[in-house]
Formats: C-alpha cells, structure tokens, sequence
C-alpha cells in the first residue's frame, strides 16, 4: 500500500528539512502531519508509531520510519540518488556526513544562549569556510563535473546545495572564496525538481525565528 | 591495491570502536596505527590524508575514508551484513542510528568532570532502559527469531551488542528487565568472530582512562571543558 510519504514534524526546519529536499528534489509528493502540542507527541508515542519516541518520523512504503539519516538513505536508494556502486555510495556518504556535521553547527547557532552566540557564529563561519567549503569546492575542481559524485546529480548534491543555503542565511558572502561552489549552487537550483521547491508556496520551510523557539521547545 | 585494512586513530575505543566491532564481526584482519604525538596527526593533516580533518580514518580498498557512519555502511555493505534489500536496510539503519545515539552519550563519558559524570551515568542508564533497550527488546519479542533483521546477521546486532556492553560497564545489571536482550547477548558474544574480539589479546579497546583522555586533548588541542547531556 503506497501513497504519498507522510512526514510527523513541527512546523520547522529542524531535522525534517533535509528529508523534504530529498523527496522534493526526487519529485515525490508528500503530505505533513505537523506536531502544534507536548499532546501531538505524547499521542504518538503511546500508539506505538516512534520507535525511539521521538520526530522526524515518516510514513513510507507501509513502514513508519524513524532517524534522519535512516529516512534519507532509504529515499536515496529508491530514487537512485546514492550512487551506482558501493564506492560511490562512500564517496556520497562522506560527503553527507561533512554536510551534516556543518549544518548541525549552523542548527544549534540559533539556541546559543546570548553570550555565546558571537563566539559561536565565528565558529560556524570559520569551520563553514576553512574545513567544509574548501572540500567541496576542491572535489569540484579536481573532477570538473557539474556533480560531486559519478557525475550525476546524488543526494550529496541536494544536501549540499541546502547546507550552503543555510550557511548564506547566516552570513550571505559565505561563498565568496568559492566561485565553483557559487556557480554548483546556481546550477543544482535550477534544476526543475529544485527550481519548484525554491520557489514560494512549497514545502520548504522558513529559517527558525527566535520567537518560535519558546513555542518549538514545549512540544518537545 | 588491497592487502589489510588500516584504521587511524587514538589508541582507545571513541569514533573507531564500532568500526574494530564490525570489521571483526566480518572476520576481516586490520591494522592499526595509534595517534601519539600531535605532530602524527599534523603530519596526516599537511599529507591531505584527512579529507574534514578529522579521525577516523581508515584506508582500504584503495581509499582514505572518513566519517565513521561512512565507513560502518561500506563495511556492512560489502561483506552482506547490511541486509538483502532497501527495506532490511532501512531497518537496519533504523536500530543503528538508535544505538549510536545511545553510545554516542557514553563517547563523552571520559571526558566529563567527576561530578558531571555521576550526572551522565545516570542519564545513559535511563535512556538506555527507558528508551533504547524496550525498542530492541520489543523487535526482538516481535518475530522470535535470533537477529535483529531478516533472520540473518547484520550490522545492527553487532551495533547492539557493542551499546549493550557498554552500558554494562556503567551498571553492570542493567540488562535485568529484558530478558530477550539477555539472551540475544550471549547468542551474539558466542558467534566465533565476535567471541574471538572479546577474548583478551584482541584489538578490542578497555574502557578509555585519564591516559586516553589526555593522549586526545593533546592530539587535537581540544582543551575546552566537556559538558554532560
């Protein structure tokens, strides 16, 4: 029995956000159950659906999924965004987790208490700029492809694009030094999947406001 | 060019740890070579051997991988312990990412305070058996069989039995309400590659000390205070 993924989340980013951009980048429909109270949750963990009780969970292929990671290697491998082989499938998967190690750091900026949050923004630009972005834009370089990986477009270009988008929204020039990366950005936003989610009125979702946090956090 | 694999890294359990487990688990030989100095780790560093700058490392099959969830799921995938299709691997990856999670609470356990670490310790019990341990005990329960997916062995039984002991080392009883875990334990411990890693003399790591803490901190220049969850 398919249908269209169902996605349990808050009305966030969070750790949904790049499990829309694979589906949406996938072209797949899917359809939100967004969590609004501490009761949304608790609900769904006395029936029995969140295997660790806890979000992001989807509904897919008749199995309730849980862990992030879990839900995108699942919908990377149906969609052949994973590469064709197992040495492909390591180069993606290295460079995933580079991506998700940087936007874990970018994530957490917002809940920095107010002293710290200078000295952790200066942490995100530099790891941004000095560890993350150099790799990726040396991987570019050195292979001239459009795409990071067996030059076709893989999950580690969707997740890629995502996390420099992030980055911009934290300091816009981030890409400055990277004129590959500026010009990857460009190209992988145009793709027709990418393009339709870009745009207003998708499923995207806005960067978490630090008044939402408040409202976010009692859910939880 | 093949010839063993080779993990780069402290000479304690941290990120590497779950990768000696399933490379023994897999019967596959392995070398090591143990970060001492912080000039070793400059010198993997200036030789681009690191691709974030980061251990682990390991080199193998013509590769210098890093990110450890990379390697494990190269690891598990290559020798078929990674299930026989998408939906067993997506299981799979399920009970992996609930056992890192629940490991990944220990990995800061050395580096904590005295104080903090009564703190964290009471904390890893509680998760483990109030959030962990009943999911896999219920998957277990679930399907009466050995393993935890596809009646085969895989990946997620070795992750789980590294978190089980794990934990142990922190409450030694810990395992009393799960009686299905109790006995997937002694069936996984008795499996001969894996009781081969358990026996003294392995590449199996003792729980990390002050000596680990300090060889890390040097190595990386991380002096900042860790705190617990």
């Amino acid at each position: 029995m398919s249908g269209k993924p169902k996605l349990h989340y808050v009305n966030a980013r969070g750790r949904m956000e790049p499990i829309r951009w694979l589906l949406a980048a996938a072209g797949v429909e899917f359809e939100e159950s967004f969590l609004e109270t501490k009761d949304d949750l608790k609900k769904l963990q006395t029936d029995g659906s969140l295997l660790f009780q806890q979000v992001p969970m989807v509904e897919i292929d008749g199995m309730k999924m849980v862990q992030t990671r879990a839900v995108l290697n699942y919908v990377a491998g149906k969609y052949n965004l994973y590469g064709k082989d197992l040495k492909e499938r390591a180069l993606i998967d290295m460079y995933v987790e580079g991506i998700i190690d940087l936007n874990e750091l970018i994530l957490s900026n917002i809940f920095q208490p107010a002293d710290k949050k200078e000295e952790h923004f200066a942490t995100v630009v530099d790891k941004a700029t000095k560890r993350y972005f150099p790799v990726y834009e040396k991987v570019l370089k050195d292979h001239g492809q459009d795409f990071l990986v067996g030059n076709k477009l893989s999950r580690a270009d969707v997740q890629l694009l995502e996390t420099i988008l992030m980055a911009e929204e934290c300091k816009p020039d981030m890409l400055a030094k990277f004129p590959l990366l500026q010009s990857f950005k460009a190209r992988i936003s145009n793709i027709p999947n990418i393009k339709k989610f870009l745009q207003p009125g998708s499923q995207r979702k806005p960067p978490i406001q630090e008044k939402d946090i408040p409202r976010l956090m009692q859910i939880f | 060019m093949s010839g063993k694999p080779k993990l780069y890294y402290f000479d304690g359990r941290g990120k590497m740890e779950s990768v000696r487990w399933l490379l023994a688990a897999a019967g596959v030989e392995f070398e090591e070579e143990f970060l001492e100095t912080r000039e070793q780790y400059e010198k993997l560093l200036q030789g681009g051997a690191l691709l974030f700058q980061q251990v682990p490392m390991v080199e193998m099959d013509g590769m210098k991988m890093v990110q450890t969830r990379a390697i494990l799921s190269y690891i598990a995938a290559k020798y078929n312990l990674y299930g026989k299709d998408l939906k067993e691997r997506a299981l799979i990856d399920m009970y992996v990412g609930g056992t890192d999670d629940l490991m990944g609470f220990i990995l800061m356990f050395p580096f904590l305070s005295a104080e903090d670490k009564e703190k964290q310790r009471a904390f890893i019990v509680q998760k483990a058996t109030s959030r962990y341990f009943p999911a896999y005990e219920k998957v277990l329960k679930d399907h009466g069989q050995d393993f935890l997916v596809g009646n085969s062995f895989s990946w997620a039984d070795v992750h789980l039995l590294e978190a089980i002991l794990m934990v142990e080392e922190k409450k030694s009883d810990v395992l009393s309400g799960f009686p299905q875990l109790q006995a997937f334990k002694g069936k996984i411990s008795s499996m001969p590659t894996i009781k081969k890693f358990l026996e003294p003399g392995s590449q199996r790591k003792p729980v990390p000390d002050d000596k680990y803490v300090e060889t890390v901190r040097r190595v990386l220049r991380m002096y900042y205070d860790i705190k617990a969850n």
